[in-house]
């Protein structure tokens, strides 16, 4: 395991541009773990509130697309930057 | 405490880390953007290929048979800064076909392929270096993509308005049936509770148009056959229009308590007289919303089409990695996960057209607000 990280940092000292490149694949990683922590959590009590009154299913399943697509935005964003690190 | 089989598991699985050889290497030095160098014709380029199918482009490539493209020729239209080049003449129009797909120079023009201009016209002097871009007007691939999409929608919507003044008073019948429903889920669900009872008429035809010109774009964009498939909603610029469309209509619609609530907002004085930092932020807030609007839909359209390219190209990895057979052996799931990806788009290309369409009235609606 601990090769592993050597091999990995190794590469990546090797030249200046490869660590703007590890630093962008990692940030685009942990954007992806905080929209699927958020959007998990939106779905989580989305359910919940449905199996407590499933006449509003309706309205929940509306409230909760929007509220998924606004923090996708977010998680956007930081992809976004992490390409432009990789392209610019 | 863990068996004794787990603990063996678990050593055998890293072990395979501890073995493996660690050398540190020369990082090699990118020419391209993407950094993968192809060898010989047969090596597949993932990243070009990827792209290439992404990215705006001056013809429509539609296939590849061996080492002929087959493309469709748009018009490139060109206003030169350097027109003692070009005797004197400043517009040019020509077909991009004459660039013959990028390889060669037509009258003082060229596909570049430096680091800065890669793939756009740039100006060449008579030495052949080259001397910066012209003005460039073209109908590139997301134009046609765009112009191709408004036909589709204004044959959809003036057969729809036919058949609604032949069935004056009647039950509706044909396109109308489909598209009545939206207009009214639009009207009721996004417009009047955003917007308000009496207001809402005004912002009906921005907030139509807005609907319906993403929705189309982004689900033309899926279909693989010719004239669809441009990549219209995945282009920074576009989305770019749109989200300005919303913030210019935000503001100049904005009564004089939007007004107020920006520049002299009810808080401490403090905060607003020596350092205006309320003014500041709500300023700040101003631009990020439409900013924020562009970025949302750009990159949900762009992650759609680049996943399904990525799917697709694995089948031409594998096989170039490990032969044709590996290639066809992946080609079954794939295809699978691609054919998901895409209905997965289809599901997305609606919420997002939604998500854009309802933060828009939102903002109307906060900008033609009560004073309460």
């Amino acid at each position: 395991m601990l090769s592993a990280i050597l091999s990995v940092l190794l590469q990546a000292t090797g030249g200046a541009a490869g660590l703007g490149e590890l630093g962008a694949a990692l940030g685009a990683g942990i954007a992806a773990i905080g929209a699927g922590y958020g959007i998990g959590r939106i779905g989580a009590s989305a359910l919940e509130a449905i199996a407590r009154q499933p006449e509003a299913s309706g309205d929940i399943r509306s409230n909760m697309i929007v509220s998924a697509a606004l923090i996708e935005g977010v998680a956007f964003f930081a992809v976004i930057v992490c390409v432009l690190v990789l392209f610019i | 405490m863990p068996t004794l089989i787990q603990s063996l598991f678990v050593t055998l699985i890293s072990a395979v880390f501890w073995f493996s050889p660690v050398t540190a290497q020369e990082d090699e030095t990118h020419e391209n953007s993407n950094g993968t160098e192809s060898h010989t014709g047969e090596e597949f380029d993932a990243g070009e290929f990827i792209i290439e199918h992404v990215l705006d482009a001056y013809e429509w490539h539609i296939a590849t048979v061996g080492e002929k493209h087959i493309s469709v020729p748009l018009p490139i239209i060109l206003y030169s800064n350097y027109p003692e080049l070009h005797e004197g003449k400043k517009l040019h129009v020509f077909m991009s076909s004459k660039f013959h797909h990028g390889r060669e120079d037509y009258r003082g023009f060229r596909i570049s392929e430096s680091e800065d201009f890669k793939g756009k016209i740039v100006e060449i002097d008579n030495q052949g270096h080259e001397i910066g871009r012209p003005f460039d007007i073209s109908i590139t691939k997301t134009v046609t993509g765009a112009i191709v999409s408004v036909i589709v929608l204004f044959w959809l919507l003036f057969s729809a308005v036919h058949t609604a003044n032949k069935n004056r008073g009647k039950a509706p019948s044909g396109v109308q049936n489909l598209l009545e429903p939206v207009i009214v889920f639009i009207r009721d669900e996004i417009a009047k509770p955003s917007i308000g009872e009496k207001k809402y008429r005004k912002f009906m035809p921005p907030l139509l148009t807005l609907f319906f010109f993403i929705l189309l774009n982004n689900l033309l964009g899926l279909i693989p056959i010719f004239p669809f498939g441009a990549n219209v909603t995945g282009n920074m610029a576009v989305t770019m229009v749109l989200a300005l469309f919303t913030f210019f209509i935000t503001n100049i619609m904005g009564n004089k308590h939007y007004w107020k609530e920006i520049f002299n907002p009810d808080v401490p004085v403090w905060l607003k007289f020596p350092i205006p930092l309320m003014p500041l932020l709500e300023i700040t807030s101003m631009i990020t919303k439409p900013f924020v609007l562009m970025v949302r839909l750009f990159a949900n359209m762009l992650a759609g089409h680049m996943i399904v390219t990525v799917f697709l190209s694995l089948i031409f990895i594998f096989g170039s990695l490990m032969g044709p057979v590996a290639g066809y052996g992946v080609s079954p799931i794939s295809i699978a996960f691609s054919v998901f990806m895409i209905l997965l788009d289809v599901l997305v290309s609606f919420i997002q057209a939604y998500v854009f369409t309802l933060l828009s009235a939102i903002y109307f609606g906060m900008a033609t607000a009560e004073e309460h």
